[in-house]
């Protein structure tokens, strides 16, 4: 039974098909990347399996269990992480405090009015941490980090929920490319050691081709390829119509580095 | 009912609009594009009208025609647009990088200043005006008789919402302005001076309150109580409208005008509550009002509330518990009236406490927190000599579950909304609380309210009360510290500091910030049953918008973004106006020039002044990296 | 006479009074032997300037008259001295500023008050305390009927007789069809209910054409006067003042509003009122007020003439008040021959006092005053509003009837 199934997602916004009979699986531990070019659908298919966004139609399932239409909290409880295209943290907290914040949630104490929240799960979170590399920095306002490190945190708080799905929207945006390589490979590393799905969005063709299990190309809301990423590489449609010159050159590169150890 | 009635009252109800819309557009422009709550909006238009009984006389004696009478009204409107020019100048420029609301604190200090100011230039008699020349007489109309001015008003309206239309999109000026409207970080982005835009804003914004009041004079004498009758209405109108759309001000404005000519007739007394009930079903309904639009979103934005929460070391409990050990021992070493004092200071300590647990951790600015505290009031009031007879030890304990049960009805609608909208909403709420303590006279007493809640003969005497205060508020305030430090603080933060993310991660934000607007009203309601029991009577004023402007005031004074802010702000503000009343006359011009002295003085409050303090003294690390846009 | 700043000059005094009477708190609750007897009064100062102010003013040159002719006598000469203080204009303030002047300030009794919902406060909270309070301003009847009570006296004459004395005036000009227009909040409201209840009884087939009720400080004018032109009544009682009062009768006076009908208004012929409507002051208008420099009585006159004076300034009905309540301070405090709150409780029930309008009784029953008020018709003289055609009607004969006043309180 494969972790996640889309069948046939559809949504409309006025006349326009943001997603258009969206269908694709996604197994535990394996990494799907969705790429196409701006306004393609990828954040309204994203939402949807999210929760931010209500198909018109169509069903998603997560483990054999449906959750279309779930409200992202609910989602969430079922067991799948999230992070953001633009990181979204507690500004206000601790790096610690960011991920107890989730660890309390998970286990339904977010109405205790007397227990000190700094002492709550503060092991289980440093643990959390320490799987991004960023224990040293537990203490630190969330707000002084780098913004790379702020993207570890997101992470970490995403992974608090011991999640079977990770879904990434943009991981890597707003990054520099040293810190881009260096998060990709921890979530590809995380993702495989403990079977976690990850379904993620990227610009970064580098970060796609490099760690990705499979890549679906969306095109006008509708899916026009699907594969390894050697399939992608060679479709001709996709060529056409969206990586272009750039792709191609990054889909090279990153061939040449696989090759090349 | 006959046409011709129906025609004239539709008239006057577009009079009415216009004038209206005229002083709203200003506030409306002047919120879009410096996100500035002006309370002093209001005050411009008084000062407008005061300009005008002054010039407009003194033209009218050069020469007699309607000429001079404009001419008088424009020089006025443009004297006004210079004293809004002063204020950003002198004042509103250097708080721009303070939080949004402590420039409405700066805006109510000018309010408190301009009042006196007012009563001192031109003293306290109303003053009317001349009627204008040539529209002196009325005009028959269907034959009825209308008066000629307002036909005259009725086509001002219109024709200022033309000129605004033809200023925003034939100008750079009004380009900026929209452009700001909808995106104020671009603007800055696009290296536009800021400062001019905004001193340009500011006299715009003015000039329209001023020329508002200038017109009013054939109608209404200048009196000192205009700007409070006309500033909770201009932000009706602006807010069912959509804060920023000079359209939405403009249809707001014909709604109220009708929804009044023809209100009356229905229920005569709707006169009080009419336009907050309107604003009310409207924002539930279109959560940014008719015309508006959500702003931009997407900017990393700190936050204005607890940034960081200071966990106190040996020397802060030390600290703490000898402020609480002096408090308690007050009624021994001060004498009655010092007891007295510190009895409103507690009261008034815990409702801004509670006030705080709103704004400063779940990000709920609240414009109508006295509603909670008067729901208290009243409810231990009127379960004390009702038809009940409760005695106060069953009343006082009541008055929290009242407040809460209050506070959850409403809070029900007010987390649905956000920013000034949901501010507007807890408003318009606490106005329909007024508007029934008011209204409803066989219970409540109407504005007399009821006399003879005083406490049993035990806590008959005011240092046995004090201790009757000092425990609950303690208790409560301790209770409430506690919940910011638990869980449930922390995830009202959480939700404050990003709803997303508290979505992806589990969190109902919308019944957790029902739970904590529940909890703040009932702390408040606590607070209420106290206070009144220590002044043996309930009114309507303890629900009125000046008392949920005091609450306002003592957070922002105190530090909205420390734990312990409000504490200090509800004894320094209370102090001061206690030090200020027995003074003088214009005791409203020295506590709003001290409200704007520690705005500029404090920026972030007293307490947060003494923090930062600390702050940099222990400062480990290096400024913070910039979050990307 | 020396003209000084009463504010400045009470001040002053409270200033340099307050250690001393610090040191003699506790020795006795009735201040120290030979000082100056302090009186505590409050007032809308800031807020209702207009009436506050002349009000001090004249209620200072009054306590100077007194101590210049030798204080109070009947306790060894002893001087008055009034601590002038800001209520706040809300109960909340006013109730911690008594609290003040009774343990700081040390003052014997408590006077003043404008609004009606500050004075029942504070009334209570003198009853509460068991010390005197001299209600000046505040018109409510509650004050001396439901939510009277033994330690607080009315000086001026409520709402109900002030209405009587209106519906007195006009009963007899044969008007049956009535529009009410009143502000929304209780004087407002009791004054149209007591209007609707005695015309009811006085006037056969009275009937009520419309009520408007806007709202205090914000009468939407037009819609109101449109509202009150279409029920056609013959005649128009009006409660609004200040503000919406000249924005009223501006309206009414252009869409013809008040033209062939009767209208009757309470207060309207107070100076505070007259003064601010200008030359738009309606004409034949039938109200109770002030018309200061028409009243013959040479007392009167006197005060008027020692009035301007001193300020510069035209006498306002506050003026007056404040004068009456200074020499009825004095005689209460000569009767009682102690500044004792029981002592001076049994001096002002049914104390005979005379003042500047005439002689005048303290009805012991509801602690209401008979002072009575000047009815007539308002005139337009140069630019100028006045009364002509008045009267001064003692308020003896308007009083509410001792069954109800017994019904009503519950002391």
């Amino acid at each position: 039974m494969s972790l996640l199934v889309v069948d046939r997602l559809n949504k409309r916004f006025g006349g326009v098909w943001a997603a258009r009979a969206v269908s694709f699986s996604l197994e535990a531990g394996e990494l799907l990347a969705v790429i196409g070019p701006n306004g393609a659908g990828k954040s309204t298919t994203f939402g949807m399996v999210g929760g931010q966004v209500e198909p018109d139609s169509g069903a998603v399932v997560l483990a054999g269990e449906a959750i279309t239409g779930l409200p992202s909290r609910e989602i969430w409880r079922k067991g799948v992480g999230r992070t953001f295209q633009v990181a979204q943290t507690f500004v206000s907290m601790t790096v610690a405090e960011n991920v107890q914040m989730a660890l309390v949630s998970r286990r339904g104490g977010t109405r205790n009015l007397v227990a000190d929240t700094r002492a709550l799960h503060r092991e289980e979170a440093l643990a959390l941490l320490d799987g991004v590399g960023m224990r040293a920095d537990a203490d630190r306002p969330v707000s002084e980090l780098a913004y790379g490190d702020v993207k570890r945190v997101e992470l970490a708080v995403a992974l608090a929920a011991a999640p079977k799905l990770l879904l990434m929207d943009e991981p890597t945006a707003g990054m520099a490319s040293k810190e881009r390589a260096g998060l990709m490979e921890l979530t590809a590393r995380v993702a495989r050691a403990r079977r976690i799905g990850v379904l993620f969005t990227e610009h970064d063709m580098d970060a796609v081709f490099a760690h990705a299990d499979r890549i679906l190309v969306l095109v006008r809301g509708e899916i026009i390829a699907a594969g390894t990423p050697e399939e992608i590489r060679r479709d001709a449609r996709v060529k056409r119509a969206y990586l272009g010159e750039t792709g191609t050159k990054a889909a090279l590169r990153a061939r040449r580095e696989a090759v090349a150890p | 009912m006959d046409l011709s009635f129906l025609a004239t009252q539709a008239l006057s109800g577009l009079a009415s609009a216009s004038s209206l819309f005229v002083i709203a557009s200003g506030l409306s422009i002047v919120f879009g594009v410096t996100r500035i709550v002006n309370f002093a909006h209001g005050s411009l238009y008084m000062l407008g009208a005061y300009a005008a009984v002054t010039i407009v006389p003194r033209l009218l004696d050069v020469s007699y025609s309607p000429w001079m009478f404009f001419l008088g009204v424009l020089a006025s409107a443009v004297a006004v647009g210079l004293v809004g020019v002063t204020i950003e100048v002198v004042l509103l420029r250097r708080i721009y990088r303070a939080p949004e609301l402590f420039q409405l604190l700066a805006t109510f200090g000018v309010v408190l200043i301009v009042q006196d100011v007012v009563l001192k230039v031109w003293g306290p008699v109303d003053i009317p005006g001349p009627r204008a020349p040539g529209l002196r007489h009325g005009v028959e109309i269907l034959g009825e008789r209308f008066p000629a001015y307002e036909v005259f008003l009725i086509v001002v309206g219109p024709m200022v919402l033309a000129l605004l239309w033809l200023l925003m999109h034939r100008t750079r000026f009004g380009v900026l302005v929209r452009a700001a409207t909808q995106d104020r970080e671009m603007v800055g982005a696009l290296g536009v001076n800021q400062a001019l835009l905004f001193t340009a804003t500011l006299f715009l914004g003015a000039f329209l309150a001023g020329l508002g009041g200038a017109l009013q004079i054939p109608r209404v004498p200048a009196s000192a109580q205009m700007d409070t009758a006309v500033i909770t209405e201009a932000f009706v109108v602006t807010v069912i409208g959509g804060m920023g759309s000079v359209p939405g001000a403009f249809l707001a404005s014909l709604i109220i005008g009708q929804l009044q000519a023809f209100g009356i007739l229905v229920f005569p007394k709707v006169t009080l509550v009419l336009v907050f009930l309107l604003m009310a079903a409207v924002l539930v309904v279109k959560p940014y009002g008719l015309l508006g639009r959500p702003a931009a979103a997407g900017h990393a934005v700190a936050p204005e509330g607890i940034l960081s929460l200071a966990h106190f070391g040996r020397t802060e409990s030390l600290l703490a518990a000898l402020a609480v050990a002096a408090l308690l021992a007050v009624p021994l070493i001060g004498d009655a009236y010092t007891t007295k004092v510190a009895i409103e200071v507690m009261v008034f300590a815990l409702a801004a406490f509670s006030l705080q647990f709103l704004m400063g951790v779940g990000g709920l600015v609240s414009f109508g927190h006295a509603a909670y505290f008067g729901i208290g009031a009243y409810a231990a009031g009127l379960l004390a000599t009702g038809p009940l007879k409760l005695p106060m030890e069953a009343a006082i304990p009541l008055a929290p579950v009242f407040a809460g049960a209050g506070a959850a009805l409403f809070g029900f609608f007010v987390v649905r909304l956000s920013g000034i909208y949901l501010a507007m909403l807890t408003l318009a709420f606490a106005q329909i609380v007024h508007a029934v303590c008011f209204q409803w006279v066989e219970v409540t007493g109407g504005d007399n309210g009821v006399v003879g809640v005083w406490p049993p003969a035990w806590a008959g005497n005011r240092e046995a009360y004090f201790y009757v205060v000092a425990l609950p508020t303690l208790a409560a305030i301790l209770f409430l510290r506690r919940a910011i430090y638990a869980p449930f603080g922390y995830t009202l933060r959480a939700a404050r500091d990003s709803a997303t993310r508290a979505d992806a991660i589990g969190i109902d934000v919308r019944s957790h910030r029902w739970l904590g607007f529940t909890l703040a009203g009932a702390a408040a309601g606590l607070a209420g049953g106290l206070y009144a029991f220590s002044k043996g009577s309930i009114d309507p004023t303890m629900v009125s918008i000046p008392m949920s402007v005091d609450f306002l005031v003592m957070v922002l004074v105190g530090g909205i973004r420390t734990v312990a802010g409000p504490l200090v702000g509800a004894a320094s503000f209370h102090a001061l106006k206690d030090f200020f009343m027995p003074l003088t006359d214009f005791w409203r011009l020295f506590l709003g020039a001290s409200i704007i002295a520690m705005v500029l003085l404090f920026p972030r409050g007293v307490v947060g002044a003494a923090e930062g303090l600390r702050g940099r003294m222990r400062r480990r690390r290096g400024p913070a990296v910039a979050r990307p846009a | 006479m020396a003209v000084r700043h009463p504010s400045r000059r009470a001040l002053i005094g409270g200033l340099a009074a307050a250690p001393i009477a610090l040191a003699g708190r506790g020795a006795s609750g009735q201040g120290a032997g030979r000082g100056p007897i302090r009186i505590g009064e409050l007032n809308s100062y800031s807020r209702m300037a207009a009436f506050a102010v002349p009000y001090r003013n004249a209620m200072q040159m009054a306590v100077d008259e007194i101590n210049k002719a030798g204080g109070v006598a009947g306790l060894g000469g002893r001087p008055l001295e009034i601590v002038f203080r800001d209520d706040g204009s809300t109960p909340g303030d006013a109730v911690r500023v008594a609290e003040e002047l009774l343990t700081r300030e040390n003052v014997s009794f408590l006077a003043g008050t404008f609004l009606s919902n500050v004075g029942l406060a504070v009334s209570d909270f003198a009853n509460q305390r068991k010390v005197l309070f001299l209600a000046t301003e505040p018109l409510t009847d509650a004050l001396t009927m439901g939510s009277g009570n033994r330690y607080t006296f009315r000086v001026r004459p409520n709402t109900f007789m002030q209405t009587g004395m209106l519906v007195d005036a006009v009963k007899a000009k044969g008007v049956k069809r009535w529009a009410i227009v009143a502000p929304n909040y209780e004087y407002g409201q009791s004054a149209a209910a007591n209007f609707k209840r005695l015309m009811a009884v006085t006037v056969p087939g009275f009937e009520v054409a419309t009520e408007q009720y806007p709202a205090l400080g914000r009468v939407d004018a037009g819609a109101t006067v449109g509202a009150l032109a279409r029920a056609r009544p013959d005649g128009i009682f009006n409660v609004l003042f200040g503000a919406d009062l000249t924005t009223f009768v501006r309206e009414g006076n252009t869409r013809g509003l008040f033209e062939r009908r009767l209208v009757t208004s309470l207060l309207t012929g107070e100076p505070e009122y007259l003064i601010p409507l200008g030359e738009e002051t309606p004409e034949g208008w039938i109200t109770t007020g002030y018309p200061w420099d028409k009243i013959e009585d040479p007392g009167h006159k006197a005060f008027v003439e020692a009035y301007r004076a001193a300020f510069n300034d035209t006498p306002r009905l506050g003026s007056f008040l404040g004068y009456v309540v200074a020499y009825l301070i004095r005689d209460v405090l000569e009767k009682a021959k102690s500044t004792d709150t029981e002592a001076t409780i049994a001096a002002l029930e049914d104390l005979r006092f005379n003042t500047i309008a005439g002689p005048a009784v303290m009805r012991g029953i509801d602690n209401q005053a008979t002072l009575g008020a000047w009815v007539g018709e308002t005139a337009l003289s140069g630019r100028q509003g006045t009364m002509r055609n008045f009267r001064y009607v003692d308020g003896a004969q308007y009083l509410h009837p001792e069954a109800e006043v017994r019904a009503a309180r519950k002391d």
